[in-house]
């Protein structure tokens, strides 16, 4: 059954403008597959994607790396296509195709002319169950995935660093384990583990089509069906129910220090709760706490307090919070010292303006502008139809429903000052929170 | 499962590449300004992009780095409003501007709602004619650009890219940073910024393109109102760029467990009659797609990378070709050695029929999918512009892609591939990579 929404993007009371309409259809197939077609006539293009409700954190421990090398695995070939074969396809047909992995997600996506859908969702039906791996397959990607993580991570301190916040963070979550996994674990990572973790979680069941473009909600549907509608569901599939964290009753604190380190920094996450299915207020008072405190480098809290004037103590604040987010999230600041203030001075008066905004509360002239701001973004939004489409993908595979997704601007709304100032209160304690710092190794240490 | 395969080769020769019909306009406002418009009245808002040709390269040789600080100064203050000031009227109105600083050209990118589009076209001209250079504002942003200067000189690819642009272009504007160095920021003056603005953002060298919700009438007004009291004429654009980097490898010595290679040689211009050809080869050649040689060879079959690709750089006053990958410190010889010798064999055997036509259905086939949505429409238009392209290319471009043949090809790749004059730039601790010569 295709169920329609056309969601008002909640306009009217601003400045005038006309109502602009979000054209989603959704359905979904007797096998379990859901889908949602996003519609957007104004070129003849379509964004094709299969995300699977599997990431890294849904990984068995030991096998850190998993789900990220079975997706550079899934370009190999299946019983259908040679190795390389479908990224050459999509490329005769003038299209670009790739893939993404996080903790909650895995997500597969071409992008190509409107009538050349058919073709993509023949060759993704088809991996989702065809995959053939070779041992030499294997063990050439496991190089590359070992360079990539060279690439991002180990060459770069700030992402080494981050993966030591975030294992301080999630003491017990799989969110606590980099996406790419553990370089020990990753050089371990064997063709069996992939198959292993391929015929469990890719399956019609576990994974959401989301189809956005120039494309009519029928055919699409009659596709689908054609497509992936003979797939066999994976009986036994349960409810994703990662290790909890235990309640965090001690302030976490790391240093880190390393020679390549231009700017030091200051860096702070609290746990903060996520965006769920029907109750999304706090994550929206969150969200503007985030914008409130470090959203703009000038006229944001933070920026105005230490950025600004004679004793300037910074050269760069922000704050920042994501709420898309299966389990618990984090909110965060981060602060780049002018030269010669030292960062413990820099956390001191980070600290002094975050306990100052306690007290006085959000200025009023700030909050509508933001709230404006939010209001305009969903026009701006509609001009990238695979912005939307991974607006969805990312809510559907966090655990929140297309309504939630057509809620949110409502629900951003809706906020008041007092929703920001009692989510702030629930949420900035340093009893909840790890900090960081990550300092240049001076000579001589 | 082989008939599904079959079905495949089917379908793929039933689909005709798709025709970019785009219905641009060009518009002359009254005052004599040109802008290229496509109009969509679907969403309410419109995408604006302008550009002034010269860039960092106007920078007098002992002020490095003061477009710059100049062009990142442009949203720190404008008429009687402060920076905070400007950023809070530009917030209410939900308006989004860019400015940036290119080798080439100084951008202005601005995105604004219908509803109120005079009065942040009214902002955007104070921000563009009357800029005030507060000197709090200058500090605070001498500040921050000290402090990217500080991350490139601890940046892999910035150091890379630092060492071969000053050995392939030594003293011209090419050879260093349009960011400056600390000692160069340090030294610039207000009345400098001043000067820089009035030299950099003139009307002799603007290029105007819109996309969205906006008639050619009102663009063509907007664009008086906006730009008109802008000086008539600015700096007079540098010389061409001296090519001066041999053959060789030169090792920089960086604490990382991968190295950063940078390589290349002289490219060849946009309006060469062989351009095409050579864009096909590169495609081939180094293309950042999974099918690409260099992406087969160095990634696919042997794991030495996680990406590498090449591309034709042709600037206003130079043209290079050049590649980027990193590796292991302990497979980064093994790669170089693999680059030099693919660079080597397509000079030679130039490109079979099967990839060169695999690349013009994957060339003229993607063309058409970049113009999707107001914000990538008017970057392209106003690209375009700045190409000396003509107003009908999109009509005809795919038709030169089609024309170009494995001869054309191959010629190209023997006037264009100099194995010997390859350079790579290395930053990190290979093994068994020393500089030379």
């Amino acid at each position: 059954m295709l169920r329609r929404y056309v969601a008002p993007i909640l306009l009217g009371a601003f400045m005038g403008l006309p109502a602009v309409a979000d054209e989603v259809t959704t359905f979904t197939l007797e096998n379990g597959l859901e889908a949602v077609v996003i519609e957007d006539h104004r070129a003849p293009v379509v964004t094709h994607m299969l995300w699977y409700r599997v990431g890294s954190a849904d990984e068995e421990a030991g096998t850190s790396g998993i789900a990220h090398f079975l997706e550079h695995l899934m370009f190999k070939g299946t019983d259908m296509l040679a190795p390389g074969e479908f990224s050459a396809t999509v490329e005769a047909q003038g299209g670009n195709d790739n893939a993404f992995t996080s903790w909650d997600f895995t997500a597969y996506f071409q992008r190509v002319a409107a009538d050349r859908l058919e073709l993509m969702m023949k060759m993704e039906a088809n991996r989702m169950r065809g995959l053939i791996l070779s041992e030499e397959d294997v063990r050439t990607e496991r190089g590359v995935i070992l360079e990539e993580r060279n690439q991002r991570t180990d060459s770069d301190p700030g992402a080494l660093f981050g993966e030591q916040r975030r294992a301080a963070q999630y003491m017990n979550h799989r969110y606590g384990v980099p996406i790419i996994g553990w370089r020990h674990e990753i050089e371990d990572l064997s063709r069996e583990d992939a198959l292993a973790f391929y015929q469990k979680y890719y399956a019609p069941n576990n994974a959401i089509l989301i189809v956005a473009g120039d494309v009519d909600p029928e055919q699409v549907k009659a596709l689908a069906e054609t497509y992936y509608g003979p797939i066999a569901p994976t009986p036994g599939l349960t409810e994703r129910l990662r290790p909890a964290e235990p309640p965090q009753l001690a302030e976490r604190r790391l240093k880190m220090t390393d020679p390549r380190v231009a700017q030091p920094y200051v860096i702070r996450t609290y746990i903060a709760p996520e965006r769920n299915p029907g109750d999304q207020a706090q994550a929206a008072a969150l969200t503007y706490l985030a914008e409130l405190l470090g959203g703009n480098g000038t006229t944001s809290v933070l920026a105005k307090a230490l950025q600004f004037g004679e004793g300037a103590k910074a050269v760069y604040t922000s704050a920042f919070y994501d709420g898309t987010s299966l389990d618990l999230s984090n909110f965060g600041f981060a602060i780049v010292p002018v030269p010669g203030v030292s960062l413990q001075e820099a956390e001191d008066a980070m600290d002094g303006v975050i306990a100052s905004f306690l007290e006085e509360g959000v200025d009023p002239a700030a909050f509508e502008r933001l709230k404006r701001q939010l209001r305009a973004d969903e026009i701006y939004a509609r001009d990238d139809v695979d912005g939307l489409a991974r607006r969805y993908g990312q809510a559907l595979t966090s655990g929140l429903t297309v309504a939630d997704v057509q809620d949110w601007a409502t629900v951003l709304q809706a906020v008041t000052p007092e929703d920001v100032m009692n989510a702030a209160r629930a949420v900035l304690d340093r009893n909840k929170a790890v900090t960081g710092w990550l300092m240049r190794e001076e000579a001589g240490q | 499962m082989k008939m599904l395969r079959y079905a495949i080769v089917a379908l793929l020769a039933l689909s005709a590449p798709l025709r970019a019909e785009l219905p641009i306009q060009e518009v002359k406002s009254p005052g004599g300004l040109t802008a290229w418009l496509i109009e969509d009245h679907g969403i309410p808002f419109t995408a604006l992009e302008i550009r002034f040709a010269g860039g960092t390269s106007l920078d007098p040789p002992d002020q490095r780095g003061v477009v710059n600080l100049m062009t990142a100064l442009i949203e720190e203050g404008a008429g009687d409003l402060d920076a905070q000031g400007f950023a809070e009227a530009r917030d209410d109105l939900a308006a989004n501007f860019g400015f940036g600083a290119g080798i080439d050209s100084v951008s202005v990118s601005a995105q604004f709602l219908t509803e109120n589009r005079d009065q942040a076209m009214a902002l955007l001209r104070s921000a563009l004619i009357n800029p005030r250079f507060d000197a709090a504002a200058v500090e605070r942003v001498r500040g921050q650009v000290l402090a990217n200067i500080d991350s490139d000189a601890k940046d892999p690819g910035s150091i890379a890219a630092r060492s071969f642009d000053r050995a392939a272009f030594g003293t011209h504007a090419y050879g260093s940073s349009g960011d400056g160095t600390a000692q160069s920021v340090a030294g610039l003056s207000r009345a400098d910024i001043v000067a820089a603005h009035k030299g950099a953002l003139s009307r002799d060298r603007i290029f105007v393109a819109a996309a969205g919700d906006i008639t050619a009438e009102d663009l063509g007004k907007l664009l008086d109102d906006l730009l008109g009291d802008l000086p008539a004429t600015g700096t007079p654009l540098p010389a061409r760029a001296d090519w001066g980097l041999k053959g060789g490898v030169t090792v920089i010595d960086f604490p990382s467990p991968n190295s950063l290679v940078r390589f290349g040689h002289i490219g060849i211009k946009r309006d060469d009659p062989e351009f095409f050809a050579a864009f096909i080869l590169n495609e081939i050649l180094g293309g950042g797609r999974f099918t690409a040689r260099l992406m087969t060879e160095v990634r696919d079959k042997r794991g030495l990378t996680y990406g590498i690709s090449s591309y034709l750089a042709p600037m206003d006053h130079a043209e290079l070709m050049l590649g980027q990958f990193s590796s292991a410190n302990d497979k980064v010889g093994e790669a170089i050695d693999i680059v030099a010798s693919e660079w080597a064999r397509m000079r030679e055997e130039g490109v079979t029929a099967e990839e060169l036509a695999a690349t013009k259905t994957y060339l003229t086939g993607s063309y058409p999918l970049r113009f999707d949505g107001n914000g990538p429409i008017a970057r392209i238009l106003v690209g375009m512009q700045m190409e000396g392209l003509p107003i009908d290319y999109a009509q005809t471009r795919n038709a030169k892609i089609e024309a170009v043949t494995q001869a054309d090809v191959l010629r190209v790749a023997q006037r264009l591939l100099q194995p010997d004059a390859l350079h790579f730039t290395v930053v990190g601790q290979p093994e068994g990579v020393v500089s030379k010569p």
